[in-house]
């Protein structure tokens, strides 16, 4: 009897916790899958800024076009309250997006004003590619300098 | 009984003695830079590759405010919290009022104008390795830079952590100006090993310390826990970073990592001192990296 108590005990715990613990992985998987063809359609850009990857400007406009594509997708549903590291395993996002939801979202839009730039310039040549870049590593840094916590 | 006592005070008082004389601040020679006149144009370089302004910019400055020296930014560790001091012009709040060789004893001997230990989150150990010309040019360039009046913040420290004067004892065990590579075969090398050695000081949060907080220097650059935080903070050595030495430099100059993730944390701004010097230097510190041993043991 005593034991039948303690498992019921047990499994209601259990299924509390189940209740509490919100399942954000669709969430997590949409916002790193769009850094995923950031860091793609960057290596397209940047293999041709380093001159290891021969210059083509059509491949450079598709690049600069998917860029543009993912600054544009609205961020709001992708960041639920309580979806940081503090809350779920599985992501480096740090628990201070959600004190400065605003300054999160400007630098979001700060990579979108990059991505323009590289949009203009990604076919006009080679020399062009460095400098929209660097503009587009920019704003990355930006943002993960506060919101993204160190690999552990 | 008495000769007993007397005896064991004596050697109390001789050991003390001797304990006050080894835990002396230890200067530079006097009048090491007398005559000597900084260009500040030069200054800045030195500046930016010793990441000053990273350190002690106001905890949220952006652009041209990080060369606003107030201090304030927060550094946890095991032995308490160190809070970076106001090094901007002020004569009052900042070091305005110090000399050439006051802030050469700070900068490469860890010792304050009065003469204290000054705590080794100054990285006053890789700083030691500074050329007297950066020095001095440095001091100069410092000086061009606007005064903060906000005063500096003590630091959160416990006992027996808050006894400036028991660093006399942690400099006798890790103070050391020598190079850690100690052979650097040509002119790359050699610039690669003074900036990540001495003036980038990357070993300060590359390399493990040990309970003392002194650095492993046998496992020179190969990462270590993240003392502001959760996380690591990556290895350097060729078996942890397996980089191309290009990619390595693409990295100091971009933030891009060769898969296109990019920079964060702190090394946000460290790549962003980096992207402001020459693509030699980038080259060099590339180069020396690639030069360390797996493993971080030198011999």
């Amino acid at each position: 009897m005593n034991r039948f108590l303690t498992g019921l005990a047990a499994l209601s715990l259990c299924t509390a916790g189940a209740a509490y613990a919100q399942d954000y992985s669709a969430q997590l998987k949409a916002r790193q899958g769009q850094f995923r063809i950031l860091a793609i359609n960057l290596g397209t850009l940047g293999g041709m800024a380093q001159g290891k990857i021969d210059y083509d400007a059509e491949a450079a406009q598709m690049a600069a076009d998917s860029v543009v594509a993912v600054s544009m997708i609205h961020q709001g549903p992708l960041w639920p309250e309580g979806s940081s590291e503090m809350g779920v395993d599985g992501t480096r996002a740090k628990a201070e997006i959600w004190d400065n939801f605003d300054d999160f979202g400007a630098k979001w839009s700060g990579l979108g004003e990059a991505a323009l730039n590289m949009q203009a310039a990604a076919g006009t040549g080679q020399e062009a590619l460095g400098p929209a870049l660097g503009q587009l590593g920019g704003a990355c840094k930006a943002c993960h300098d506060t919101y993204r916590a160190p690999e552990s | 009984m008495r000769r007993l006592i007397a005896g064991l005070v004596l050697a109390g008082l001789v050991a003390a003695g001797i304990g006050w004389i080894v835990t002396a601040p230890d200067r530079l020679p006097e009048g090491s830079f007398a005559g000597v006149e900084g260009d500040a144009v030069r200054g800045e370089l030195v500046f930016t590759a010793a990441g000053c302004a990273s350190c002690h910019h106001a905890p949220d400055a952006d652009g041209e405010a990080k060369l606003v020296l107030a201090g304030g930014q927060r550094f946890a560790s095991d032995f308490g919290t160190f809070l970076a001091p106001n090094i901007s012009p002020d004569p009052e709040q900042g070091i305005g009022g110090w000399s050439q060789e006051a802030f050469a004893n700070a900068v490469m001997r860890g010792v304050s104008p009065g003469g204290a230990h000054l705590y080794p989150a100054f990285p006053y150990t890789a700083y030691a390795r500074m050329d007297d010309r950066d020095l001095v040019d440095l001091w100069a360039y410092m000086q061009t830079l606007p005064a903060s009046d906000t005063p500096s913040q003590p630091h959160e420290l416990g006992f027996p952590f808050n006894i400036r004067r028991g660093l006399g004892l942690w400099k006798l065990l890790y103070f050391d100006d020598g190079w850690v590579m100690e052979e650097a075969e040509g002119q790359e090398l050699v610039r690669g090993r003074y900036l990540v050695e001495a003036l980038a000081h990357c070993a300060e949060c590359h390399t493990p310390r040990d309970a003392l907080g002194g650095l492993d220097t046998g496992r020179w650059l190969t990462g270590a826990p993240n003392p502001n935080g959760r996380g690591t903070i990556p290895g350097l050595t060729p078996d942890h970073l397996s980089w191309e030495a290009s990619d390595i430099a693409y990295y100091l100059e971009t933030g891009f990592t060769p898969e296109f993730d990019s920079v964060g944390g702190h090394m946000v701004e460290v790549v962003e001192n980096f992207a402001s010097l020459a693509p030699e230097d980038r080259a060099a510190v590339a180069a020396y990296l690639k030069a360390l041993p797996d493993g971080g043991a030198m011999e």
